[in-house]
């Protein structure tokens, strides 16, 4: 596993910092990664794992594009350092679905046209399965409260609402 | 982010005395506004101590019926938890209007009382800020402060404190339970945030390296009749430009006990018990209401950008107790419903 991140080649960049073993859970799979403490649990899925499904956006928590799965909870990887999840088992959108064999909200964000560019998708989707799993949303009015957390540029919304909508019908828990 | 060490604290006395040890230090919960502080370098802590391994996360019932929230649950845990839902409704309303469930997910109920201020000058390096750097200046007064106090302001500073939470507590009346150097101690929540004087810096009064473990509720919750009215510029996942948290207990239609907190306003979460006092022995109709509002502004102050929080704060406080005042507020289903 590399470990480096992906920037580290370029030219003028000052000497990487003192780095500690740090033990992750990442879709299953147990990772020690030796990083500096700053580094955040995104930069360290991103530029670390080269995990890239989750997506950074703002970088301050108001977006959602980097959401992921903490023992099943989602919060905003960009507000978080990797060393304080030591013994968590994190979710990202990569240990959801797979190409060939799609998680149901993968399949149902196709068949709603939930998204046009796809930068903020899987947030969306690591999102709503925390509303599936945290079990207070039924009503479209409460999928759309619930999933504030998450901004879509291009507009997606009503297409993301049926998505989830369909998921949270069906009952299905992942 | 400024480069900085981190050390993991399993027991609360190791985590007070890292702290202790360690200047420029600072206690990492949830870590949802302080890493952003850090990211904006209005923060440069040069260690962490790490608190989220440490047994705090609990939620008990206490000997006199009251309810402990541990430091450490987090504000959705503590909002979904079955008795805060049923005795305490108004913390549950409160936490729901605030952030996103992301968020909540990650922000514990210690961090909440720590936030520190949204005025835009405190995360904006470029300009003077009395309460980031000290005797520097103030640039919300005369400055845009849309989102700045009109109560218990000063010539130092008019921010506000942020929290939804914090206004439901502040009317709640729980005691804050803390562990520092010199021992624990419990401080009556209305003591723990501070007006801002010459000293904005200082948020509230902790002695320093003192660490929140945990909010005693006492028994009495106002279940049955209560609002978190939270007004915003947007209906989901923004600061509070008014909020009030408001508690009856009624005898037929006369008012025996009341609690009135005001969020969005001050430095602090505004709990004005004057206000409160006169609402006792009265009939709860709009006429009590619109002269307890007029009461809590009496002395308000507007900024320019902010005038309009004069007007809105008493028409909130109407509205908020007499939505208190019919009882049909419940937990949870209505979080969506704050601004009916």
């Amino acid at each position: 596993m590399p470990q480096h991140p992906t920037n580290s080649a370029a030219a003028g960049v000052a000497a990487p910092p003192a780095t500690s073993p740090v033990q992750l859970s990442i879709n299953g799979q147990q990772h020690t990664l030796h990083i500096a403490p700053w580094t955040t649990l995104l930069d360290a899925l991103r530029e670390y794992l080269h995990l890239t499904g989750t997506k950074k956006g703002c970088d301050h928590g108001q977006c959602g594009a980097c959401t992921v799965l903490v023992d099943g909870k989602r919060i905003n990887s960009c507000l978080s350092l990797a060393v304080m999840h030591e013994g968590d088992e994190i979710t990202t959108i990569e240990g959801l679905g797979t190409p060939e064999n799609l998680h149901p909200l993968q399949q149902a964000f196709v068949d709603h046209d939930a998204f046009q560019c796809g930068y903020c998708t899987p947030g969306q989707i690591c999102s709503a399965q925390g509303l599936i799993n945290e079990g207070h949303a039924h009503t479209e009015a409460e999928i759309r409260e619930l999933m504030s957390g998450n901004v879509c540029r291009c507009g997606a919304y009503v297409g993301i609402l049926n998505a989830v909508k369909e998921v949270v019908d069906k009952g299905i828990k992942n | 982010m400024n480069p900085f060490t981190y050390s993991r604290a399993t027991a609360v006395a190791d985590a007070v005395r890292d702290k202790a040890s360690h200047p420029d230090s600072e206690y990492l919960g949830g870590g949802t506004n302080l890493i952003d502080l850090m990211k904006e370098n209005v923060a440069r802590p040069t260690h962490l101590v790490g608190l989220n391994k440490l047994p705090l996360a609990d939620i008990e019932a206490l000997p006199d019926g009251g309810l402990r929230l541990g430091a450490l649950a987090t504000n959705a845990d503590t909002a979904w938890h079955d008795e805060v839902k049923s005795r305490y409704p108004l913390l549950n309303q409160a936490i729901l209007a605030g952030a996103s469930p992301q968020l909540r997910n990650a922000a514990t109920n210690g961090g909440n009382l720590m936030q520190r201020t949204r005025c835009y000058y405190f995360y904006d390096l470029a300009t003077p800020c009395n309460k980031r750097e000290p005797g520097s200046g103030c640039s919300a007064i005369g400055g845009y402060n849309r989102v700045c106090g009109i109560l218990g302001t000063s010539e130092s500073c008019i921010a506000t404190h942020p929290s939804d939470m914090c206004v439901a507590l502040a009317a709640l009346a729980p005691t804050v339970r803390v562990s520092g150097p010199n021992g624990d101690r419990t401080i009556a929540f209305d003591d723990f945030h501070r007006l801002p004087g010459d000293q904005p810096e200082k948020d509230n009064n902790l002695e320093p390296g003192e660490l929140i473990t945990g909010l005693d509720l006492p028994a009495k919750g106002f279940e049955k009749n209560f609002s978190y009215l939270k007004l915003r510029d947007r209906s989901s996942y923004a600061f509070a430009l008014i909020s009030v948290a408001a508690g009856l207990e009624l005898e037929g239609n006369t008012i025996k006990d009341a609690r009135l907190a005001l969020g969005g306003v001050a430095h602090k979460p505004w709990r004005d018990q004057e206000a409160e006092n006169m609402l006792k022995g009265q009939p709860a109709t709009e006429d009590t209401f619109r002269r307890v509002a007029a009461k809590v502004v009496a002395d308000a102050k507007g900024h320019g950008s902010n005038d309009f929080k004069i007007e809105l704060a008493k028409r909130a406080i109407v509205r908020a107790l007499k939505q208190a005042a019919e009882g049909n507020q419940h937990a949870a289903d209505v979080f969506l419903n704050s601004n009916p």
